[in-house]
């Protein structure tokens, strides 16, 4: 198997008496596209929050490439190569679409909390930056405000925001969420081209997209992980079928 | 692209140089000269202090700390020079404040921005109370009641400038105000700048690209309180005399006035802040005690009806201007005007009878408004005064229609010229 991108070791959480996830074991390889999926409530937004470092496990240990991450600030593990998206859009509303993506290639271009460079006389950050927005296709709306997109192009932009950075490992959350069928196309392609060479893990409902995208698929229902596999390992599996697929099966 | 921008700033900088060194040759009187001293310290303090609000969304209530400390460092060092104890020109001696500024700053900023919101609100402003009450218990450095007195003339005299004359602190204090200006924007030109902006908008979301927020916070406060400092320093040479009053509330909130009134959301919305307050404090209340009633009527009017300040009333505009309608605006704006005119001559004529009916010092209770001698212990004249109020508020509720009306018809031309 491939040296492990992300791996979890019996990560616990639990929120006062309530317990969230209840040791989950991940092991995910680099390069790998890896999808979690399992119905709601059963903890995967909150799996990422842990993992992105939003927030503390209550136990177990979290690595990425090999080194612990836990307990780091959500921005020391960003700088160590690990970036996410939001299923709620979070992106910089009053800035332009440039300025969004120009704020998450900053510090991984050395800037970090400069006062004495010209952000606009920044070679290396200008051509990455307009890199991003191009291959996010918006390279005809760089200077609208983030604001003011449509939602197909916020959620878009939200994945051009987590890739900036070139984080080796992208935490998609629920990336197709709310999108028409051809939204949802255009933005498979997109994950599909932006994550090339990258470990990507997903949460998402759609089917068809973690079907279509996913190397690999983890199963996750009540805080425990049920089942891990490739696609059609998850499609036979006895076990899905009954606790997550069994009730939506089509 | 990049070079015609470049020459439009220096256009803009160029401007304002010329625009600073002309004032004093046409306001030449020794009062003028004074207030325009003091608005080119204000712009400092109002533009320093909206890198905090505007910037990075940091309400602080204690940022005359900053300023008052600057201050009595260079009181200080001023006197240290004039007893030859230190060799320093004064022309720099703004610098001392602004590395006072810069140095509790970072001290009490690290502290501060820790927390963003009202909990930072709230901490500015204990450590605000906290240092204006050090300051009347630490007599030997802040002077007490008294405050600290100085000297600005202790440097040798170099061509001629000895800084005695006003009108060479004036120019000091213009070539300060330039700089800092230049500087200040330069600086949300910045990677640091533009990641203020994020922090401020959406601190979570800068966190996962990167950045410490609480980082980005503390260095735009210390640089914020460097300035603030630079201001201070340039009040000690230009009153020759710092007090407690100077770091304490009173200050900081008038400096929250100046931002939220030019408009903390664009770079030069303070600058407008800083000189209408100016000459709003020094003038009106060369005309009437009751100036500061007036005073904060005028701040509440601009929050309610423009909460972006004056200069959001110039970008609402903007594309109007750009689409060649403004004429079309000109009639009822007129309307609206004289109706203000006349509402406030009704409203200020029975606040001004108020006010002179409570003071006890004359005889007489009349007293002259505008030309006419008015006399607050006669009801016709509060029935007057009371009737073109209400006629003025008619006349409002009027003109805001046609306002309302000569907008609805200007904004479709507009989206067809695409300025909007």
């Amino acid at each position: 198997m491939v040296a492990a991108a992300l791996q979890l070791h019996d990560v616990r959480k639990s929120f006062g008496r309530t317990s969230i996830i209840n040791g989950v074991n991940l092991s995910i390889g680099a390069g790998e596209r890896h999808a979690i999926i399992g119905p709601n409530g059963a903890g995967k937004s909150t799996l990422f929050n842990l993992i992105s470092g939003r927030f503390g496990v209550t136990s177990g240990r979290i690595d990425l490439n090999g080194e612990s991450i836990n307990g780091l600030e959500p921005e020391i593990i960003n700088r160590k190569g690990l970036s996410r998206s939001f299923q709620i859009t979070n992106i910089f509303p009053r800035m332009s679409v440039y300025e969004n993506v120009r704020c998450a290639v900053l510090w991984s271009q050395g800037y970090k909390y400069s006062f004495w460079h010209r952000v606009d006389g920044l070679k290396s950050v200008r051509e990455r930056t307009e890199d991003v927005v191009e291959r996010i296709g918006m390279a005809k709306r760089r200077d609208r405000l983030a604001g003011v997109l449509t939602y197909a192009e916020q959620r878009a932009l939200e994945i051009g925001v987590t890739i900036a950075c070139g984080a080796s490992v992208i935490l998609l959350d629920e990336p197709t969420a709310g999108m028409s069928r051809s939204e949802t196309d255009d933005a498979v392609n997109l994950i599909r081209k932006v994550t090339e060479g990258k470990t990507l893990v997903m949460v998402e409902h759609d089917m068809s997209v973690v079907f279509g995208l996913a190397d690999r698929i983890s199963v996750l229902v009540y805080g425990e992980v049920i089942a891990t596999g490739t696609p059609e390992e998850i499609r036979a599996s006895k076990a899905v079928q009954e606790a997550y697929l069994g009730t939506e099966q089509h | 692209m990049r070079p015609v921008l470049h020459m439009r700033r220096l256009l803009v900088w160029g401007g304002a140089a010329l625009v600073f060194i002309v004032l004093p040759l046409i306001f030449k009187q020794s009062f003028a000269l004074s207030m325009l001293s003091q608005m080119g310290i204000a712009i400092i303090f109002a533009l320093s202090y909206n890198m905090l609000l505007g910037q990075t969304g940091l309400l602080s209530f204690g940022h005359a700390v900053y300023f008052g400390l600057g201050a009595f460092f260079c009181a200080h060092a001023l006197n240290f020079i004039g007893a030859g104890k230190l060799a320093f020109p004064v022309t720099l001696v703004p610098l001392i404040g602004g590395a006072a500024g810069l140095f509790f700053g970072l001290i009490l900023g690290f502290v501060t921005t820790r927390r963003a919101g009202t909990p930072f609100a709230m901490i500015s402003l204990g450590i605000a109370e906290m240092v204006a009450a050090s300051a009347l218990m630490f007599t030997s450095f802040f002077g007490g009641e008294g405050g600290i007195a100085t000297n600005r003339t202790v440097g040798k005299a170099f061509l001629g400038v000895s800084y005695g004359p006003q009108i060479q602190v004036y120019y000091l204090i213009a070539g300060w105000c330039l700089l800092a200006m230049i500087l200040m924007f330069a600086l949300t030109r910045t990677p640091l700048g533009r990641m203020a902006n994020a922090v401020r908008d959406n601190p979570e979301r800068a966190k996962f690209v990167g950045y410490n927020t609480t980082r980005v916070r503390w260095i735009m406060m210390s640089l914020a309180s460097c300035f603030a400092g630079i201001a201070g320093g340039l009040a000690a040479i230009n009153y020759e005399i710092v007090t407690a009053e100077t770091l304490g509330v009173v200050a900081s909130g008038n400096v929250v006035l100046m931002a939220f009134i030019g408009g903390i959301g664009h770079f030069w919305g303070p600058i407008i802040g800083a000189v209408l307050v100016t000459l709003l404090q020094s003038a009106l209340s060369n005309y009437t005690q009751a100036w500061l009633l007036y005073f904060g009527l005028f701040f509440l009017v601009i929050i309610m009806f423009s909460p972006g300040g004056i200069a959001n009333l110039v970008t609402v505009h903007k594309p109007v201007w750009a689409a060649g309608l403004a004429k079309r605006l000109v009639p009822s704006y007129a309307i609206a005007a004289g109706a203000g005119v006349v509402m406030l001559a009704g409203f200020f004529a029975m606040i001004e009878m108020i006010y002179h009916y409570e003071a006890k010092e004359s005889a007489t209770k009349d007293f002259s408004f505008f030309g006419l001698t008015l006399d607050p212990t006669m009801a016709q004249y509060w029935v007057g005064a009371a009737i073109v109020f209400l006629i003025g508020v008619g006349l409002i509720a009027f003109a805001k229609r046609r306002v309302a009306g000569a907008w609805d018809e200007i904004t479709p031309e507009m989206q067809r010229k695409g300025t909007v």
